[in-house]
């Protein structure tokens, strides 16, 4: 019985991060053509609802009701599961990412490791989706996708391998914890360079521009979703901007404090701002990044593909690398206030 | 209870999927159903409070390497039927090379030497016992990195041999390509690209 009714509140907590989550990804994507409406001087969407608020909830309508065409050839089985692999990783790494103070599904050692791991497997939707739609261009976006996410795993692998050695354990509420304290305290000053590699390797790994020739409707129309419509089409653009929110959340835990305030622990400001709930400041440092991922798409030009690999495995890994021993020197001499 | 529950659910999967790699038809979908196993092996794992090798196998080979696998068979056009003409030719051999592999495991697990508690037992009392409250992670970085550190100092020396010589294969000069130099695109500056022609203005006729 007791088990039981663990169980129900393990899926009582599910059900409260993940439904606030979907509509944030749902919003998301309403944020984003208002963003790039103001930039490109346009107006985005305004005609459902006021300011065009409902018009998330109209496209979801819209997909929902459209067919969803099987192409002929295409691999059946494989072919409804794709999007169901790329939405689920997505969701599921948020079982260990806290949203403030122990406010967290699942607080385990090795949540870090987790993480990663579950990012590393969002890579299979997109490969499934590309071979079993029988199509060229799905074939090429999918092997585009697989080869890029696999070489900018390595160097997001060793940037967050900086963020365990300065805070010295996986546990992810102990990596926040590690950085309380005002906005320098935070690890994105002394692992300035690493942040830098994986917030560039966040936008890789999730195919967003600069970094998108997975989709590359200039070359390849669509690249792996191309034989997809209606809501299995949605079910990939959601797991998209899920995993965008899942990298910006693991940047806002891992370089910039969590849930702590810019002014946690200073005399005056610090009690003043840490009225504000600690869950707002990690949303705040979220949408942060957000926004930026829709900058970086209103700003940057496509990257030709042998490109994005040469930064990859030429540049990035040997930064990395390199700022590891840079930050083994700052441990063995307990440099500023971080180590 | 749900432990158990949940252990038997996994494992069934796990030797469903096994045997779908060895006998689904098409080589793609054996390399999947080979990723299901791994994840559910990853899990098995995770349940025997063994995090750290659950979730490594899930973030290595799981994440890079049958991804990496996966894209070599998709690009190859297998046809299965050549593949599948010497089976009985072949069984003795197998089922002779599955004995002896089973004998082996039986041996080494049957004398329980290997439980995994007595391996974590093993390690801190090496370690002059350190507490069992300390998660395996650092725990197996602090046996890693001092009784076996020089299997493990081996081990990835041969692992770099491995990836320099994999890396030598590939370095072979083909004549005839378009071979793109990067270090001369990059420092490329205006001048040598962009050339401002100073137009008078002409009249369309």
């Amino acid at each position: 019985m007791a088990e039981i009714l663990e169980l129900v509140w393990i899926l009582a907590k599910i059900v409260v991060l993940l439904v606030p989550l979907l509509i944030a990804v749902a919003y998301m994507t309403y944020a984003e053509r208002k963003v790039i409406g103001w930039i490109q001087l346009r107006r985005g969407p305004n005609r459902v609802g006021a300011y065009g608020l409902l018009q998330p909830f109209a496209d979801a309508l819209k997909l929902m009701l459209k067919e969803i065409v099987l192409p002929l050839n295409a691999n059946r089985g494989l072919f409804v599961i794709a999007p169901m692999l790329s939405i689920m990783p997505a969701l599921a790494a948020w079982a260990v990412l806290p949203v403030g103070q122990g406010l967290v599904i699942a607080d385990v050692n090795a949540g870090l490791l987790y993480v990663l791991a579950m990012a590393s497997l969002g890579v299979y939707g997109v490969i499934v989706a590309g071979w079993a739609s029988n199509s060229k261009y799905a074939l090429l976006g999918a092997l585009r996708a697989g080869a890029q996410v696999v070489s900018y795993e390595i160097a997001m692998g060793f940037a967050l391998v900086g963020v365990l050695m300065a805070s010295g354990s996986l546990n992810i509420s102990e990596i926040v914890e590690a950085q309380a304290g005002p906005i320098w305290n935070w690890f994105w000053l002394p692992l300035l360079p690493l942040f830098i590699v994986y917030w560039i390797s966040g936008v890789a790994e999730t195919n967003r521009l600069p970094f998108d020739v997975a989709e590359g409707e200039s070359e390849i129309v669509a690249g792996f979703h191309v034989e997809y419509s209606g809501m299995a089409f949605a079910v990939f653009f959601l797991a998209e901007y899920a995993n965008m929110i899942l990298i910006s959340g693991l940047a806002a835990i891992m370089f910039l404090g969590g849930w702590y305030s810019p002014f946690h622990g200073l005399p005056v400001l610090g009690p003043i701002f840490d009225l504000v709930p600690g869950m707002i400041w990690f949303c705040l440092k979220v949408a942060f990044f957000l926004f930026c991922y829709i900058w970086f798409r209103g700003t940057f030009p496509r990257y030709r593909y042998d490109q994005i690999m040469r930064l990859g495995w030429k540049v990035l890994i040997p930064v990395t690398v390199v700022w590891l021993v840079v930050e083994s020197v700052f441990i063995l001499t307990g440099f500023g206030p971080w180590f | 209870m749900i432990e158990l529950i949940i252990f038997y659910v996994f494992a069934a999967v796990l030797i469903f999927a096994a045997t779908m790699v060895i006998t689904a038809r098409n080589p793609v979908h054996s390399a999947l159903f080979l990723v299901l196993a791994f994840f559910n092996s990853g899990v098995l794992w995770l349940l025997a409070q063994a995090e750290f090798l659950g979730i490594a196998v899930v973030l290595v080979y799981v994440g890079a390497v049958m991804v990496l696998f996966l894209f070599v068979v998709m690009m190859l056009d297998i046809n299965v039927a050549p593949l599948r003409e010497g089976f009985a030719r072949y069984l003795p051999v197998g089922v002779l090379v599955g004995a002896a592999m089973l004998l082996e495991m039986l041996l080494v697990l049957g004398s329980g030497e290997l439980s995994a508690v007595g391996l974590a037992g093993g390690a801190s009392e090496a370690l002059g016992g350190v507490g069992t409250a300390q998660s395996n992670t650092a725990l197996i970085g602090n046996v890693l990195y001092t009784i076996y550190v020089y299997p493990f100092e081996v081990a990835a020396v041969v692992l770099m041999l491995a990836i320099i010589a994999a890396i030598m294969l590939t370095l072979r000069r083909r004549s005839g390509t378009k071979h793109q130099d990067i270090a001369k695109q990059v420092h490329t500056r205006k001048a040598e690209r962009l050339r401002v022609v100073r137009m008078n203005p002409e009249k369309r006729d």
